[in-house]
Protein backbone atom coordinates (compact mmCIF):
# COMPACT_ATOMS: atom_id res chain seq x y z
CA UNK A 1 0.00 0.00 0.00
CA UNK A 2 2.81 2.38 0.83
CA UNK A 3 3.69 2.54 -2.83
CA UNK A 4 0.33 4.11 -3.62
CA UNK A 5 1.01 7.12 -1.49
CA UNK A 6 2.15 9.97 -3.57
CA UNK A 7 3.48 13.09 -1.91
CA UNK A 8 1.24 16.02 -2.62
CA UNK A 9 -1.87 14.02 -3.21
CA UNK A 10 -2.22 12.36 0.14
CA UNK A 11 -5.24 13.46 2.12
CA UNK A 12 -4.42 15.26 5.28
CA UNK A 13 -8.06 15.86 6.04
CA UNK A 14 -11.06 14.14 4.58
CA UNK A 15 -14.53 15.57 5.12
CA UNK A 16 -17.28 13.05 4.42
CA UNK A 17 -20.98 13.91 4.24
CA UNK A 18 -20.75 16.46 7.03
CA UNK A 19 -24.09 17.86 8.08
CA UNK A 20 -24.90 20.37 10.79
CA UNK A 21 -28.19 21.91 11.81
CA UNK A 22 -29.32 24.23 14.59
CA UNK A 23 -32.72 24.26 16.19
CA UNK A 24 -34.32 27.69 15.95
CA UNK A 25 -37.67 29.00 17.05
CA UNK A 26 -39.10 28.29 13.62
CA UNK A 27 -37.70 24.79 13.20
CA UNK A 28 -34.29 23.56 12.18
CA UNK A 29 -31.82 25.62 10.25
CA UNK A 30 -29.47 23.52 8.13
CA UNK A 31 -26.05 25.14 8.32
CA UNK A 32 -24.08 22.52 6.45
CA UNK A 33 -25.68 20.09 4.07
CA UNK A 34 -23.68 17.06 3.06
CA UNK A 35 -20.27 18.63 2.68
CA UNK A 36 -17.47 16.56 1.13
CA UNK A 37 -13.90 17.77 0.81
CA UNK A 38 -10.43 16.33 0.59
CA UNK A 39 -7.57 18.47 1.78
CA UNK A 40 -4.19 17.37 0.49
CA UNK A 41 -0.78 17.90 1.96
CA UNK A 42 0.52 21.36 1.16
CA UNK A 43 -2.84 22.65 -0.04
CA UNK A 44 -3.73 26.27 0.51
CA UNK A 45 -7.50 26.14 0.43
CA UNK A 46 -9.59 29.26 0.58
CA UNK A 47 -13.28 28.94 1.29
CA UNK A 48 -15.36 31.82 -0.01
CA UNK A 49 -19.02 32.30 0.58
CA UNK A 50 -21.61 34.81 1.71
CA UNK A 51 -22.26 35.13 5.41
CA UNK A 52 -24.49 32.38 6.69
CA UNK A 53 -23.06 29.73 4.36
CA UNK A 54 -21.62 27.83 7.30
CA UNK A 55 -17.95 28.34 6.50
CA UNK A 56 -17.02 29.16 10.08
CA UNK A 57 -19.03 26.17 11.30
CA UNK A 58 -17.11 23.99 8.86
CA UNK A 59 -13.81 25.34 10.17
CA UNK A 60 -14.89 24.74 13.75
CA UNK A 61 -15.81 21.17 12.90
CA UNK A 62 -12.44 20.61 11.24
CA UNK A 63 -10.76 22.07 14.31
CA UNK A 64 -12.77 19.85 16.65
CA UNK A 65 -14.35 22.89 18.32
CA UNK A 66 -17.83 21.87 17.16
CA UNK A 67 -19.37 18.50 16.43
CA UNK A 68 -21.02 17.57 13.16
CA UNK A 69 -24.51 16.12 13.38
CA UNK A 70 -23.78 13.68 10.59
CA UNK A 71 -20.76 12.55 8.61
CA UNK A 72 -17.14 12.38 9.67
CA UNK A 73 -13.95 14.36 9.49
CA UNK A 74 -10.79 12.30 9.28
CA UNK A 75 -7.38 13.74 9.99
CA UNK A 76 -4.79 11.28 8.65
CA UNK A 77 -7.47 8.63 8.86
CA UNK A 78 -8.34 9.30 12.49
CA UNK A 79 -11.77 10.79 13.27
CA UNK A 80 -11.60 14.31 14.66
CA UNK A 81 -13.36 14.34 18.04
CA UNK A 82 -11.90 17.40 19.69
CA UNK A 83 -9.27 20.08 19.31
CA UNK A 84 -5.69 18.98 18.86
CA UNK A 85 -2.44 20.96 18.57
CA UNK A 86 -1.81 19.30 15.21
CA UNK A 87 -4.64 21.47 13.88
CA UNK A 88 -3.83 25.08 14.65
CA UNK A 89 -6.61 27.66 14.56
CA UNK A 90 -6.26 31.39 13.94
CA UNK A 91 -9.26 33.51 14.85
CA UNK A 92 -10.44 36.79 13.42
CA UNK A 93 -10.41 38.37 16.88
CA UNK A 94 -6.74 37.36 17.40
CA UNK A 95 -7.54 35.68 20.74
CA UNK A 96 -4.25 36.61 22.38
CA UNK A 97 -4.06 36.18 26.14
CA UNK A 98 -4.05 39.80 27.31
CA UNK A 99 -2.26 38.97 30.59
CA UNK A 100 0.66 37.36 28.80
CA UNK A 101 3.43 39.16 26.97
CA UNK A 102 3.96 38.55 23.27
CA UNK A 103 6.63 36.00 24.09
CA UNK A 104 4.43 34.41 26.76
CA UNK A 105 1.63 34.03 24.22
CA UNK A 106 3.85 32.30 21.67
CA UNK A 107 5.37 30.08 24.36
CA UNK A 108 2.02 29.00 25.77
CA UNK A 109 1.36 26.06 23.43
CA UNK A 110 4.94 24.90 23.86
CA UNK A 111 4.54 25.01 27.62
CA UNK A 112 1.45 22.83 27.32
CA UNK A 113 3.52 20.38 25.30
CA UNK A 114 5.95 20.18 28.22
CA UNK A 115 8.89 21.69 26.38
CA UNK A 116 11.52 23.01 28.83
CA UNK A 117 11.73 26.74 29.40
CA UNK A 118 14.94 27.46 27.52
CA UNK A 119 13.97 25.50 24.48
CA UNK A 120 10.50 27.00 24.23
CA UNK A 121 11.87 30.53 24.44
CA UNK A 122 14.22 29.64 21.61
CA UNK A 123 11.40 28.26 19.46
CA UNK A 124 9.10 31.18 20.27
CA UNK A 125 11.78 33.71 19.40
CA UNK A 126 12.36 31.95 16.10
CA UNK A 127 8.70 32.35 15.13
CA UNK A 128 8.53 35.91 16.42
CA UNK A 129 11.48 36.63 14.17
CA UNK A 130 9.59 35.05 11.28
CA UNK A 131 6.72 37.51 11.75
CA UNK A 132 9.12 40.38 12.45
CA UNK A 133 8.11 41.05 16.05
CA UNK A 134 11.25 40.13 18.00
CA UNK A 135 11.48 43.69 19.25
CA UNK A 136 8.02 43.44 20.82
CA UNK A 137 8.56 40.21 22.72
CA UNK A 138 8.04 41.84 26.11
CA UNK A 139 5.04 43.95 25.09
CA UNK A 140 1.49 43.17 26.16
CA UNK A 141 -1.16 42.66 23.47
CA UNK A 142 -2.88 45.94 24.32
CA UNK A 143 0.22 47.77 23.13
CA UNK A 144 0.04 46.23 19.64
CA UNK A 145 -1.89 47.20 16.51
CA UNK A 146 -4.39 44.76 14.99
CA UNK A 147 -1.92 43.60 12.35
CA UNK A 148 0.74 42.99 14.96
CA UNK A 149 -1.68 41.08 17.15
CA UNK A 150 -2.57 38.78 14.28
CA UNK A 151 1.15 38.25 13.54
CA UNK A 152 1.62 37.15 17.15
CA UNK A 153 -1.36 34.79 16.81
CA UNK A 154 0.20 33.35 13.65
CA UNK A 155 3.56 32.90 15.38
CA UNK A 156 1.77 31.25 18.31
CA UNK A 157 -0.01 28.82 15.99
CA UNK A 158 3.18 27.99 14.06
CA UNK A 159 5.22 27.50 17.23
CA UNK A 160 3.45 24.26 18.19
CA UNK A 161 4.19 22.95 14.69
CA UNK A 162 0.69 21.96 13.57
CA UNK A 163 0.17 19.96 10.42
CA UNK A 164 -2.81 22.03 9.33
CA UNK A 165 -3.59 25.67 9.93
CA UNK A 166 -7.25 26.62 10.09
CA UNK A 167 -7.70 30.35 9.61
CA UNK A 168 -11.08 31.97 10.20
CA UNK A 169 -11.16 35.30 8.33
CA UNK A 170 -7.90 36.21 10.03
CA UNK A 171 -7.42 39.48 8.17
CA UNK A 172 -11.07 40.50 8.13
CA UNK A 173 -10.69 43.16 10.80
CA UNK A 174 -7.59 44.80 9.30
CA UNK A 175 -7.27 47.79 7.00
CA UNK A 176 -6.55 47.13 3.32
CA UNK A 177 -2.87 47.95 3.46
CA UNK A 178 -2.13 45.80 6.50
CA UNK A 179 -4.21 43.03 5.01
CA UNK A 180 -2.14 43.04 1.79
CA UNK A 181 1.04 42.98 3.83
CA UNK A 182 -0.09 40.05 5.95
CA UNK A 183 -1.28 38.16 2.87
CA UNK A 184 2.18 38.45 1.37
CA UNK A 185 3.84 37.39 4.62
CA UNK A 186 1.52 34.42 4.92
CA UNK A 187 2.32 33.34 1.34
CA UNK A 188 6.02 33.58 2.06
CA UNK A 189 5.73 31.53 5.22
CA UNK A 190 3.55 28.99 3.46
CA UNK A 191 6.08 28.56 0.67
CA UNK A 192 8.79 28.08 3.28
CA UNK A 193 7.00 25.90 5.85
CA UNK A 194 4.73 24.02 3.44
CA UNK A 195 1.96 23.71 5.97
CA UNK A 196 -1.50 22.80 4.80
CA UNK A 197 -3.79 25.82 5.16
CA UNK A 198 -7.57 26.00 5.30
CA UNK A 199 -8.48 29.65 5.08
CA UNK A 200 -11.90 31.26 5.30
CA UNK A 201 -12.69 34.62 3.79
CA UNK A 202 -15.47 36.54 2.13
CA UNK A 203 -12.95 38.58 0.15
CA UNK A 204 -12.70 37.08 -3.34
CA UNK A 205 -9.44 38.84 -4.15
CA UNK A 206 -7.86 37.50 -0.98
CA UNK A 207 -8.99 33.97 -1.84
CA UNK A 208 -7.50 34.07 -5.34
CA UNK A 209 -4.16 35.57 -4.34
CA UNK A 210 -3.64 33.07 -1.51
CA UNK A 211 -5.13 29.78 -2.59
CA UNK A 212 -4.18 26.97 -4.87
CA UNK A 213 -7.78 25.77 -4.51
CA UNK A 214 -10.76 28.04 -4.01
CA UNK A 215 -13.88 26.41 -2.59
CA UNK A 216 -17.05 28.35 -3.24
CA UNK A 217 -19.96 27.88 -0.88
CA UNK A 218 -23.63 28.50 -1.21
CA UNK A 219 -26.05 29.47 1.49
CA UNK A 220 -29.41 28.03 2.74
CA UNK A 221 -28.42 25.29 3.09
CA UNK A 222 -24.67 25.72 3.32
CA UNK A 223 -22.96 23.49 0.83
CA UNK A 224 -20.00 23.41 -1.51
CA UNK A 225 -21.02 24.82 -4.85
CA UNK A 226 -17.86 24.67 -6.89
CA UNK A 227 -14.13 24.36 -6.70
CA UNK A 228 -11.58 26.25 -8.74
CA UNK A 229 -7.85 25.57 -9.08
CA UNK A 230 -5.70 28.67 -9.05
CA UNK A 231 -2.59 28.14 -11.13
CA UNK A 232 -1.04 31.56 -10.70
CA UNK A 233 2.76 31.40 -10.53
CA UNK A 234 4.76 31.59 -7.29
CA UNK A 235 6.10 33.55 -5.58
CA UNK A 236 2.91 35.57 -5.46
CA UNK A 237 2.80 39.11 -4.18
CA UNK A 238 0.75 42.26 -4.65
CA UNK A 239 1.94 42.46 -8.26
CA UNK A 240 0.33 39.14 -9.02
CA UNK A 241 -2.93 41.03 -8.70
CA UNK A 242 -2.04 42.90 -11.90
CA UNK A 243 -1.97 39.73 -14.04
CA UNK A 244 -4.84 39.25 -16.50
CA UNK A 245 -5.16 35.72 -15.29
CA UNK A 246 -5.73 36.97 -11.75
CA UNK A 247 -8.54 39.27 -12.80
CA UNK A 248 -10.15 36.51 -14.79
CA UNK A 249 -10.08 34.05 -11.88
CA UNK A 250 -11.31 36.70 -9.51
CA UNK A 251 -14.30 37.50 -11.74
CA UNK A 252 -15.08 33.85 -12.08
CA UNK A 253 -15.16 33.32 -8.31
CA UNK A 254 -17.11 36.49 -7.76
CA UNK A 255 -19.77 35.57 -10.31
CA UNK A 256 -20.10 32.15 -8.83
CA UNK A 257 -20.39 33.23 -5.21
CA UNK A 258 -22.20 36.53 -5.21
CA UNK A 259 -24.03 36.67 -8.53
CA UNK A 260 -27.15 34.66 -9.11
CA UNK B 1 -5.77 71.45 36.85
CA UNK B 2 -7.06 68.01 37.77
CA UNK B 3 -6.21 68.52 41.42
CA UNK B 4 -7.50 72.07 41.65
CA UNK B 5 -11.22 71.36 41.79
CA UNK B 6 -11.02 68.61 44.44
CA UNK B 7 -8.85 70.94 46.53
CA UNK B 8 -11.36 73.78 46.17
CA UNK B 9 -14.15 71.37 47.04
CA UNK B 10 -12.47 70.10 50.22
CA UNK B 11 -11.34 73.50 51.48
CA UNK B 12 -14.67 75.07 50.57
CA UNK B 13 -16.63 72.30 52.26
CA UNK B 14 -14.71 72.62 55.50
CA UNK B 15 -15.06 76.40 55.39
CA UNK B 16 -18.81 76.11 54.90
CA UNK B 17 -19.03 73.65 57.78
CA UNK B 18 -17.06 76.02 59.96
CA UNK B 19 -19.29 78.97 59.13
CA UNK B 20 -22.42 76.94 59.81
CA UNK B 21 -21.00 75.74 63.12
CA UNK B 22 -20.55 79.35 64.22
CA UNK B 23 -24.18 80.23 63.56
CA UNK B 24 -25.96 80.02 66.94
CA UNK B 25 -28.89 78.04 65.55
CA UNK B 26 -26.57 75.23 64.48
CA UNK B 27 -23.82 75.42 67.07
CA UNK B 28 -25.56 73.11 69.50
CA UNK B 29 -25.73 70.22 67.05
CA UNK B 30 -22.72 70.99 64.90
CA UNK B 31 -19.24 71.20 66.43
CA UNK B 32 -16.55 73.34 64.81
CA UNK B 33 -13.63 71.61 63.03
CA UNK B 34 -11.43 72.72 65.91
CA UNK B 35 -13.69 71.04 68.46
CA UNK B 36 -13.54 67.84 66.43
CA UNK B 37 -9.74 67.98 66.28
CA UNK B 38 -9.65 68.59 70.02
CA UNK B 39 -11.74 65.47 70.53
CA UNK B 40 -8.94 63.35 69.09
CA UNK B 41 -6.40 63.60 71.97
CA UNK B 42 -9.22 63.39 74.47
CA UNK B 43 -10.54 60.20 72.87
CA UNK B 44 -7.03 58.77 72.55
CA UNK B 45 -6.99 58.69 76.36
CA UNK B 46 -10.43 57.10 76.36
CA UNK B 47 -9.35 54.21 74.17
CA UNK B 48 -9.67 55.46 70.58
CA UNK B 49 -6.76 53.21 69.61
CA UNK B 50 -8.55 50.15 71.00
CA UNK B 51 -11.74 51.12 69.21
CA UNK B 52 -9.97 51.46 65.86
CA UNK B 53 -8.04 48.26 66.50
CA UNK B 54 -11.17 46.29 67.36
CA UNK B 55 -13.00 47.54 64.28
CA UNK B 56 -10.08 46.72 62.00
CA UNK B 57 -9.67 43.28 63.54
CA UNK B 58 -13.33 42.42 63.02
CA UNK B 59 -13.27 43.57 59.43
CA UNK B 60 -9.97 41.81 58.87
CA UNK B 61 -11.18 38.45 60.14
CA UNK B 62 -14.65 38.62 58.58
CA UNK B 63 -13.29 39.80 55.25
CA UNK B 64 -10.47 37.25 55.16
CA UNK B 65 -12.82 34.33 55.77
CA UNK B 66 -15.19 35.74 53.15
CA UNK B 67 -12.44 36.05 50.55
CA UNK B 68 -11.06 32.58 51.17
CA UNK B 69 -14.51 31.02 50.74
CA UNK B 70 -15.98 33.30 48.07
CA UNK B 71 -13.22 32.89 45.49
CA UNK B 72 -13.43 29.10 45.14
CA UNK B 73 -17.22 29.11 45.41
CA UNK B 74 -17.48 31.86 42.79
CA UNK B 75 -15.24 29.85 40.46
CA UNK B 76 -17.30 26.73 41.08
CA UNK B 77 -20.51 28.58 40.24
CA UNK B 78 -19.07 30.13 37.11
CA UNK B 79 -17.56 26.90 35.84
CA UNK B 80 -20.10 24.21 36.70
CA UNK B 81 -23.72 24.62 35.84
CA UNK B 82 -24.85 22.39 38.72
CA UNK B 83 -23.01 24.56 41.23
CA UNK B 84 -24.61 27.65 39.75
CA UNK B 85 -28.04 26.04 39.87
CA UNK B 86 -27.66 24.94 43.47
CA UNK B 87 -26.14 28.08 44.93
CA UNK B 88 -27.35 31.01 42.89
CA UNK B 89 -30.94 31.22 44.20
CA UNK B 90 -29.73 31.53 47.81
CA UNK B 91 -26.96 33.95 47.01
CA UNK B 92 -29.25 36.18 44.98
CA UNK B 93 -31.85 36.03 47.74
CA UNK B 94 -29.53 36.93 50.60
CA UNK B 95 -27.94 39.62 48.50
CA UNK B 96 -31.18 41.55 48.61
CA UNK B 97 -31.32 41.37 52.41
CA UNK B 98 -29.28 44.13 54.04
CA UNK B 99 -26.82 42.33 56.37
CA UNK B 100 -27.91 44.60 59.21
CA UNK B 101 -31.38 43.02 59.05
CA UNK B 102 -29.73 39.75 60.03
CA UNK B 103 -28.34 41.13 63.26
CA UNK B 104 -31.21 40.27 65.62
CA UNK B 105 -31.24 36.69 64.35
CA UNK B 106 -27.47 36.48 64.51
CA UNK B 107 -27.45 37.76 68.07
CA UNK B 108 -29.96 35.08 69.03
CA UNK B 109 -27.79 32.39 67.49
CA UNK B 110 -24.29 33.62 68.34
CA UNK B 111 -24.92 35.88 71.33
CA UNK B 112 -23.40 39.34 71.39
CA UNK B 113 -19.77 38.22 71.30
CA UNK B 114 -17.23 38.71 68.54
CA UNK B 115 -18.52 35.84 66.43
CA UNK B 116 -21.84 37.61 65.86
CA UNK B 117 -20.15 40.69 64.42
CA UNK B 118 -17.67 38.70 62.40
CA UNK B 119 -20.50 36.63 60.98
CA UNK B 120 -22.43 39.69 59.81
CA UNK B 121 -19.32 41.17 58.21
CA UNK B 122 -18.56 37.85 56.61
CA UNK B 123 -22.05 37.72 55.08
CA UNK B 124 -21.74 41.18 53.58
CA UNK B 125 -18.30 40.61 52.09
CA UNK B 126 -18.90 37.04 50.99
CA UNK B 127 -22.03 37.81 48.97
CA UNK B 128 -20.35 40.71 47.20
CA UNK B 129 -17.16 38.84 46.34
CA UNK B 130 -18.86 35.63 45.30
CA UNK B 131 -21.06 37.45 42.78
CA UNK B 132 -18.08 39.32 41.38
CA UNK B 133 -15.95 36.20 40.92
CA UNK B 134 -18.87 34.32 39.42
CA UNK B 135 -19.48 37.14 36.93
CA UNK B 136 -15.77 37.14 36.12
CA UNK B 137 -15.76 33.46 35.22
CA UNK B 138 -18.97 33.85 33.21
CA UNK B 139 -17.41 36.70 31.26
CA UNK B 140 -14.25 34.89 30.23
CA UNK B 141 -13.97 35.36 26.46
CA UNK B 142 -14.89 32.02 24.89
CA UNK B 143 -12.47 32.67 22.03
CA UNK B 144 -9.64 32.62 24.56
CA UNK B 145 -10.85 29.25 25.81
CA UNK B 146 -10.99 27.98 22.23
CA UNK B 147 -7.53 29.36 21.49
CA UNK B 148 -6.15 27.55 24.52
CA UNK B 149 -7.88 24.31 23.61
CA UNK B 150 -6.49 24.24 20.07
CA UNK B 151 -3.04 24.81 21.54
CA UNK B 152 -3.47 21.63 23.55
CA UNK B 153 -4.95 22.81 26.85
CA UNK B 154 -6.84 20.24 28.96
CA UNK B 155 -9.53 21.20 31.48
CA UNK B 156 -6.98 21.83 34.20
CA UNK B 157 -4.94 24.14 31.92
CA UNK B 158 -8.08 25.96 30.83
CA UNK B 159 -8.96 26.68 34.40
CA UNK B 160 -5.51 27.47 35.70
CA UNK B 161 -4.06 29.30 32.70
CA UNK B 162 -7.12 31.01 31.25
CA UNK B 163 -10.08 31.24 33.62
CA UNK B 164 -8.12 32.35 36.67
CA UNK B 165 -6.05 35.08 35.01
CA UNK B 166 -8.97 36.23 32.85
CA UNK B 167 -11.24 36.66 35.86
CA UNK B 168 -8.56 38.13 38.08
CA UNK B 169 -9.68 41.73 37.46
CA UNK B 170 -13.17 40.74 38.61
CA UNK B 171 -11.73 39.21 41.77
CA UNK B 172 -10.07 42.51 42.53
CA UNK B 173 -13.30 44.38 41.91
CA UNK B 174 -14.94 41.91 44.30
CA UNK B 175 -12.24 42.58 46.89
CA UNK B 176 -12.82 46.29 46.60
CA UNK B 177 -16.60 46.14 46.81
CA UNK B 178 -16.47 43.43 49.46
CA UNK B 179 -14.15 45.43 51.65
CA UNK B 180 -16.37 48.49 51.32
CA UNK B 181 -19.50 46.59 52.28
CA UNK B 182 -17.67 44.82 55.11
CA UNK B 183 -16.60 48.14 56.52
CA UNK B 184 -19.99 49.79 56.34
CA UNK B 185 -21.72 46.72 57.75
CA UNK B 186 -19.22 46.51 60.59
CA UNK B 187 -19.91 49.98 61.81
CA UNK B 188 -23.63 49.29 61.71
CA UNK B 189 -23.15 46.04 63.62
CA UNK B 190 -21.09 47.81 66.27
CA UNK B 191 -23.74 50.48 66.63
CA UNK B 192 -26.20 47.86 67.71
CA UNK B 193 -24.38 45.35 69.81
CA UNK B 194 -20.88 46.10 70.93
CA UNK B 195 -18.76 47.59 73.67
CA UNK B 196 -15.74 48.51 71.60
CA UNK B 197 -15.14 49.64 68.09
CA UNK B 198 -15.74 52.82 66.16
CA UNK B 199 -19.45 52.15 65.78
CA UNK B 200 -19.98 51.71 69.47
CA UNK B 201 -17.81 54.73 70.18
CA UNK B 202 -20.11 57.04 68.26
CA UNK B 203 -23.15 55.27 69.63
CA UNK B 204 -21.99 55.97 73.20
CA UNK B 205 -21.01 59.51 72.31
CA UNK B 206 -24.56 59.93 71.11
CA UNK B 207 -25.91 58.85 74.47
CA UNK B 208 -23.80 61.51 76.19
CA UNK B 209 -24.47 64.17 73.56
CA UNK B 210 -20.76 64.48 72.64
CA UNK B 211 -21.31 65.79 69.13
CA UNK B 212 -17.64 66.46 68.46
CA UNK B 213 -16.80 62.83 69.24
CA UNK B 214 -19.55 61.66 66.90
CA UNK B 215 -18.25 63.79 64.06
CA UNK B 216 -14.69 62.72 64.76
CA UNK B 217 -15.81 59.09 64.68
CA UNK B 218 -17.56 59.64 61.35
CA UNK B 219 -14.39 61.14 59.92
CA UNK B 220 -12.21 58.31 61.15
CA UNK B 221 -14.59 55.74 59.69
CA UNK B 222 -14.64 57.61 56.38
CA UNK B 223 -10.87 58.06 56.23
CA UNK B 224 -10.15 54.41 57.01
CA UNK B 225 -12.70 53.30 54.40
CA UNK B 226 -11.18 55.66 51.86
CA UNK B 227 -7.63 54.46 52.58
CA UNK B 228 -8.65 50.82 52.25
CA UNK B 229 -10.33 51.55 48.92
CA UNK B 230 -7.28 53.41 47.64
CA UNK B 231 -5.05 50.58 48.79
CA UNK B 232 -7.02 48.02 46.80
CA UNK B 233 -7.12 50.33 43.76
CA UNK B 234 -3.37 50.75 43.92
CA UNK B 235 -2.90 47.00 44.15
CA UNK B 236 -5.34 46.49 41.29
CA UNK B 237 -3.39 48.82 39.04
CA UNK B 238 -0.12 47.08 39.84
CA UNK B 239 -1.48 43.59 39.31
CA UNK B 240 -3.46 44.11 36.11
CA UNK B 241 -1.26 46.34 34.05
CA UNK B 242 -1.96 44.16 31.05
CA UNK B 243 -5.62 45.19 30.99
CA UNK B 244 -7.04 47.35 28.25
CA UNK B 245 -8.15 50.60 29.80
CA UNK B 246 -10.57 53.16 28.52
CA UNK B 247 -8.79 56.33 27.68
Amino acid sequence: MAGDIEIGSQHVIKVENVTKAFATGKGTHVVLDNVNLEINEGDFICVVGPSGCGKTTLLNILGGLERADGGTVLHRGIPVDGPHPSRGVIFQQYALFPWKTVLGNVEFGLKLKGIPKRERTEIALHYLDLVGLTKFKDAYPKELSGGMKQRVAIARAYAVDPEVLLMDEPFGALDAQTRGQLQEELLKTWEKEKKTVFFITHDVEEAVILANRVIMMDTHPGRIKRELRVDLPYPRNQETKLLDNFTQLKNEVWMSVYHH
Amino acid sequence: MRRVYPAISIVGGIALWWVLALIPAFSKVLPTPIAVLQAVPQQLHAGLGTNIGMSLMRVGIGFAIALVLAVPIGFLMGWYRWAQGLLEPWIQFFRTVPPIALIPMVVIIFGIGESAKIFVIWTAAFLTIVISVYQGVKNVDTTLLKAARVLGANDFNLFWDVVIPASFPYILVGVRLGLASAWSTLVAAELIASQHGLGSMIEQAGLYYQVSVIVMGIFIIGIIGFLMDRGVLWMERRLTRWQETLK
